[in-house]
């Protein structure tokens, strides 16, 4: 070897090295996020710092400050123009800050505040040992059972925990609908995932159902993460890359540069299909479509009611987001393979949670099979692939959402000797002993059912409409049928609430606190508001309904 | 000037607003109130009248937009007005006779305790009738047909005490669907065939459209005008609708809502010129309705009903002369407001008279009466003079024109409504010489009033005891002045109008006119009208005034006892629709018990068995629910596959 081939090498290793760019962050819009990341940070050091007495209201506060705070940064950031006109990949083309995100984060955040107020209601379960309980376990760690548990009940346990918890999940929720490439659609799945599966461990009462719900939901859940993630894979190794951009820049044959290393591979059909078939399981899991939504029924009725009612609406608005982005921004070139395919997902979502809803005598059950029904109608306007596709799915996952937080917080009120009454034989007559409660439940019932003069009949209407006019008549008739079908189990309630005699040793109907009344009355409110009067929000979903790529 | 013309709708709705929901703190003063503002009402009218007499014969037309009702891309529904010679003259007799009869009423009404309600039901009525004549459009014009509906309801059942009075209404509200359903499919029609409903665009674009469109069209808005104004077939309400207070049967029932459908028609006048055929319908059913209302009239005992029958008749006549085209659309719009006239000053008559006698209705029990209520007497002679047609007169001018262009129709179709109409001239001699006879001359016949607890028919507040004789007297000034007005109305109108053909040439830039020239000449109808007339009134004296007349009602010929049940108008519904309406749910229960509800609990069956089935695949097992996921999977990427062929 030669002094200079030495030489050579020596300076090689030796002279600067290739160094890895620092990333550029738009912290400004990322703000929403990074509030609620930080406070969710802050909520942990609040665990470990602050004296156990002052935790709850601290918790809590901070919860809502976070939240709140975040929304008005959502609010700043589509008032700057970020929706429309200014919409921009940040971070390095990882997070999209365009109308859809913007609408979805907006929508995931107020869903959240109103969520967080039933995390802490404290004032429907009885006293335990003097001390006021909410819905979550004394002591997570604790046996079910077990004398420890019976030790933290006495000793005023409360699992603070869930606050920061669900900030976490919220954190990741408002990452999945921005995320714009797949490492970040995936990161944001398992951010918001482990905390939901956490928290739907965390029941007081029944504590073995839920934490059997959250085993289920956890394995099921990794085990649709593994598709997802091989799916990711096989994108990667089609595109070359995990940015949405350059995929769809490989889907519709504009590729600029191609990477030698990847030759072989980029381009290859296979690998596109299974890879965005296994990436589209792993978001359809998330929203709870036939085949994947068996974990849905069993998840629901086992995790905290409160969590429910968070998870059923904020997770859907998340995953439907990200569902959204993916078919919207990388798929579109590949829509004739999609489309049918999904066809046929939204057909059997919508019939089967229809139908099985029907012999449902479990009230959150009853709830879990409807969202999957309702998993399908949005899927419908998915399938339209126009941009009055885009709005109409915003719109309706915004008055989903508030419908769906309000009934699950009206579930959480019914209560007997063992905790909430959830059999139906026990809500009849409901409505002669406590008529505003069963008359608020009958909103959400005729809201769910799409009822005109409700939030979910302008939403349907909306969908429905969209899907028609991107050729999806067909999924549309399919819809109709299945709302009908849907129609009979919500009306069967409320017969039952209002036409059946009460029963003797029926459940009552707790006093809540104003958190959970709040909760209520906001999704009273906002489920007749986008009844009678949608156009401004529809308008609004409208103007967000442009993706950036 | 045209911003004044929302106020002409505005003030009596806030009348009404104010009336129905201001409480019983408005008992004492409300009946001012509601006739202040129906007043004011008039006022305005009036000023628009000047102002528009100020302007030349084609630029008369005022309109004003308020807002666009339901502004959907394809669908414009606007609230605009239009104010032309014809909604003009209706605005006038329905403000002017309006106010009269709302200061009738305040006498008449003076012991109903819900006098208030009273008022702000007939400023609810003022205002939708407005609504109606100054709509620019035929939607806006439902909105007022359906409000008039609305009042006339609550005004023939306001003694909704009496089952008769309730029942009276519903019958009125029920038939008048029939009517409505008409006009609204006319509607859709208009919309499907024009785009528009606007009177100026549906109008204009008459000469593009088929002849068949336009009929269809014609003889639904026939319908509509039957159903409001009591024209065969959907006549059979009106004679009940007397259940009503009496200033209601005179201002709704006699002068202005009953000839709403002769507005419609006349208003769609391009149409019906189009489409020969739904104008011939329209005569037809004018002269059908003619005869019928007359001969009805003839035979019945009770004032109002008799009346009741005179109105039908007029409005046929109004109809016949609107199926004339435009020879008879002036003539149609000119006998009613004359009709207007004289109808409300008979109605009114008829109420100052049963006033004086306890609430008596039946005539056979007057008699005499010309002695104690002088002014009742002549006012309600005059507008007798002038419905019979006596020369110079009001009923005279208007009616002789009909039957004049009646005849000038020509052809056979001239020969046989002319015909009628000079037949219903004698009639209309004939029965209302009678009602005279019976009410004002002849015997005393009165009875003592009947006992409460057998004929609920005495109306509120007016203390009768079982057994007291009536002692007739003269009404209260509130009472006798309009009746004295309208008495002028009933012998000046008809002359004024005539004079150089002054309604006519008024009217002429909106309906058109041609002189209609009838085979025989002008004179010579005059003259057989005249000998109908003579005939008529001889006729009736020899009845009723030569001989006495019983105080039960006698058999009487097998045309009168027809006349006496409305010529069967009720058995024949009841038959017809009733009975066949019947039959027709009895099968659809039918159906519905073995087809439908067998193939609805089916597929519940069918559904809730599937519901149980797949139920089961939730079992509860993790394991079970990842295979599902897997084989979902599995399918999701072998679709998507399949779907490129790779």
């Amino acid at each position: 070897m030669s002094t200079t081939a030495v030489h050579g090498l020596w300076t090689v290793a030796a002279g600067p090295v290739d160094r890895i760019p620092a990333p550029h962050i738009e912290y400004a819009q990322l703000a929403p996020t990074l509030i609620v990341v930080g406070a969710a940070v802050l909520g942990v050091l609040v665990e470990a710092f602050v004296p156990r007495k002052a935790r709850y209201h601290t918790q809590v506060f901070l919860a809502f400050a976070a939240l709140a705070s975040a929304f008005a940064a959502v609010v700043a950031l589509a008032g700057a123009g970020y929706a429309s006109g200014k919409a921009q990949v940040a971070a390095m083309g990882a997070l999209a800050v365009d109308g859809p995100a913007l609408f979805l984060q907006g929508t995931i955040l107020l869903a959240s505040v109103v969520a967080v107020f039933t995390f802490a209601e404290r004032h429907l379960d009885p006293k335990a040992h003097g001390n006021r309980v909410d819905s979550f376990a004394a002591q997570a760690a604790s046996v079910p059972g077990s004398d420890s548990e019976k030790a933290a009940v006495k000793a005023g346990f409360t699992t603070t925990e869930v606050f920061p918890l669900a900030l976490f999940a919220v954190s990741g929720m408002l990452i999945f609908p921005a995320a714009n490439d797949l490492l970040m659609l995936f990161i944001a799945l398992e951010v918001f995932s482990l905390p939901l599966y956490l928290l739907c461990a965390l029941a007081r009462r029944q504590r073995l159902m839920s934490q059997e719900a959250a085993v289920k939901y956890f394995l099921l859940g990794a085990f649709s993460s593994a598709f997802l993630l091989f799916g990711i894979a096989l994108l990667y190794g089609y595109a070359g890359s995990v940015s949405y951009a350059a995929i769809a820049d490989v889907v519709d044959g504009t590729v600029a540069r191609m990477d030698p290393a990847l030759a072989a591979s980029t381009g290859n059909d296979a690998l596109l299909l299974i890879g965005g078939a296994l990436v589209l399981m792993g978001l359809l899991f998330k929203v709870g479509a036939v085949p994947f939504h068996m974990w849905t029924p069993d998840v629901y009725q086992g995790a905290p009611t409160p969590v429910t009612g968070f998870m059923a609406a904020a997770t859907k608005v998340a995953a439907f987001g990200a569902l959204l982005r993916l078919l919207y921004v990388v798929l579109p070139g590949l829509r004739w393979d999609w489309r049918p395919v999904m066809w046929g997902v939204a057909i059997v979502t919508m019939l089967a949670g229809a139908v099985i809803a029907v012999t449902q005598t479990d009230v959150k059950r009853l709830l879990a099979y409807s969202s999957i029904a309702h998993a399908g109608f949005i899927l419908a306007g998915v399938i339209a692939t126009s941009k009055q596709g885009v709005s109409s799915v915003l719109f309706y996952l915004a008055a989903y959402s508030f419908v769906t937080i309000g009934a699950f917080a009206v579930v959480t009120l019914v209560r007997d000797a063992g905790g909430e009454a959830t059999h139906l034989s026990k809500w009849a007559g409901l409505g002669r002993r406590s008529p505003l409660t069963a008359a608020v439940f009958a909103v959400f019932l005729l809201a769910f059912a799409g009822i005109p003069l409700t939030s979910g009949f302008s939403g349907k209407f909306a969908v429905f409409a969209a899907a028609a006019e991107g050729g999806a008549a067909p999924l549309v008739v399919v819809g109709v049928i299945s709302s009908a079908i849907a129609a009979f189990f919500y009306i069967r309630v409320i017969v039952l609430m209002f036409f059946s005699e009460p029963k003797a040793d029926g459940p009552t109907v707790a006093v809540p606190s104003f958190l959970t009344t709040s909760t209520i009355a906001v999704g009273v409110v906002v489920t007749v508001a986008l009844g009678v009067f949608p156009q401004y929000f529809l308008d609004l979903a409208g103007q967000a309904s442009t993706f950036v790529r | 000037m045209e911003n004044l013309i929302a106020l002409l709708v505005a003030a009596p709705l806030l009348g009404a607003a104010v009336l129905l929901c201001g409480g019983r703190r408005l008992d004492k003063t409300g009946h001012w109130l509601g006739t202040l503002l129906a007043a004011v009402s008039f006022g305005i009218g009036a000023v628009l009248f000047v102002d528009m007499l100020g302007r030349p014969a084609d630029d008369r037309t005022m309109d004003q937009f308020l807002y666009s009702w339901i502004p959907v891309e394809g669908f414009q529904a606007d609230v605009a007005f239009q104010l032309d010679q014809l909604s003009m003259t209706f605005v006038l007799l329905i403000t002017g006779v309006g106010t009269l009869i709302h200061v009738y009423s305040i006498g008449y009404m003076e012991h109903d305790e819900r006098r208030r309600r009273f008022f702000g039901y007939l400023n609810l009525f003022l205002a939708a009738m407005l609504l109606l004549v100054l709509a620019d459009n035929y939607l806006l014009l439902y909105v007022g047909w359906e409000g008039v509906g609305l009042a006339s309801y609550l005004l023939i059942g306001f003694w909704q005490h009496k089952p008769s009075a309730a029942t009276a209404a519903k019958k009125a509200f029920l038939v008048n669907r029939v009517g409505d359903m008409g006009l609204s499919i006319a509607i859709m029609l208009m919309f499907t065939t024009f785009g528009t409903f606007a009177f100026g665009p549906v109008l204009g674009s008459v000469g593009r459209t088929s002849e068949g469109t336009l009929t269809a069209i014609g003889l639904m808005l026939l319908l509509a005008a039957c159903g409001k104004s009591a024209q065969v077939p959907l006549q059979s309400w009106l004679g009940d609708a007397m259940e009503g207070p009496t200033p209601v049967s005179a201002l709704i029932h006699a002068a202005t809502m009953v000839t709403a459908g002769v507005y419609l028609i006349v208003r769609s006048g391009a149409i019906f010129n189009a489409s020969p055929d739904a104008q011939l319908v329209v005569a037809i059913v004018g002269a059908v309705t003619l005869l019928f209302g007359a001969i009805v009239g003839c035979a019945k005992d009770d004032i109002k009903k008799a009346l009741a029958g005179s109105t039908m008749s007029q409005i046929g006549y109004m109809v016949l002369a609107a199926g004339l085209g435009p020879i008879g659309y002036a003539f149609a719009i000119m006998h009613l407001v004359t009709h207007g006239f004289f109808k409300a000053g008979l109605f009114l008559g008829a109420g100052s008279v049963m006033h004086g006698m306890n609430d008596e209705v039946d005539m056979r029990k007057y008699g005499g009466l010309r002695k104690y209520m002088p002014v009742t007497f002549v006012t309600f002679g005059l507008g007798y003079l002038a419905i019979i047609g006596f020369p110079g007169l009001s009923g005279f001018w208007s009616k002789d024109k009909i039957i004049e262009a009646a005849f000038a129709k020509g052809g056979t179709e001239g020969w046989i409504l002319g015909g009628v109409a000079l037949l219903g001239a004698a009639i209309t001699a004939y029965y209302m010489t009678r009602v005279m006879l019976l009410t004002f001359f002849g015997e005393k016949r009165w009875q003592p009033a009947p006992d409460p607890d057998t004929a609920p028919s005495v109306e509120p507040g007016i203390e009768v005891h079982p057994g007291d004789m009536p002692h007739p007297h003269e009404s209260p000034r509130s009472m006798t002045i309009p009746m004295i007005v309208l008495a002028f109305g009933s012998v000046f109108a008809g002359g004024l109008f005539s004079l150089n053909e002054s309604f006519v040439t008024w009217l002429e830039p909106v309906t058109s006119f041609e002189h209609g020239h009838p085979p025989i000449g002008a004179a010579a109808v005059t003259g057989a009208t005249m000998v109908a007339l003579v005939l008529g009134v001889a006729l009736a004296y020899a009845q009723y005034g030569r001989r006495p007349v019983p105080v039960v009602a006698p058999r009487g010929s097998l045309l009168t006892r027809a006349a006496r049940r409305d010529l069967f108008q009720d058995d024949f519904n009841h038959v017809v629709l009733v009975r066949g309406g019947e039959h027709l749910t009895r099968s659809l229960v039918y159906v519905d018990h073995s087809l439908v509800d067998g193939a609805v609990g089916g597929t519940a069956a069918a559904v809730g068995g599937l519901s149980g089935r797949l139920r089961k695949l939730q079992n509860g097992y993790a394991r079970s629910y990842a295979v599902s996921m897997f084989g979902g999977a599995a399918v999701l990427v072998a679709a998507t596959l399949l779907m490129r062929g790779v």
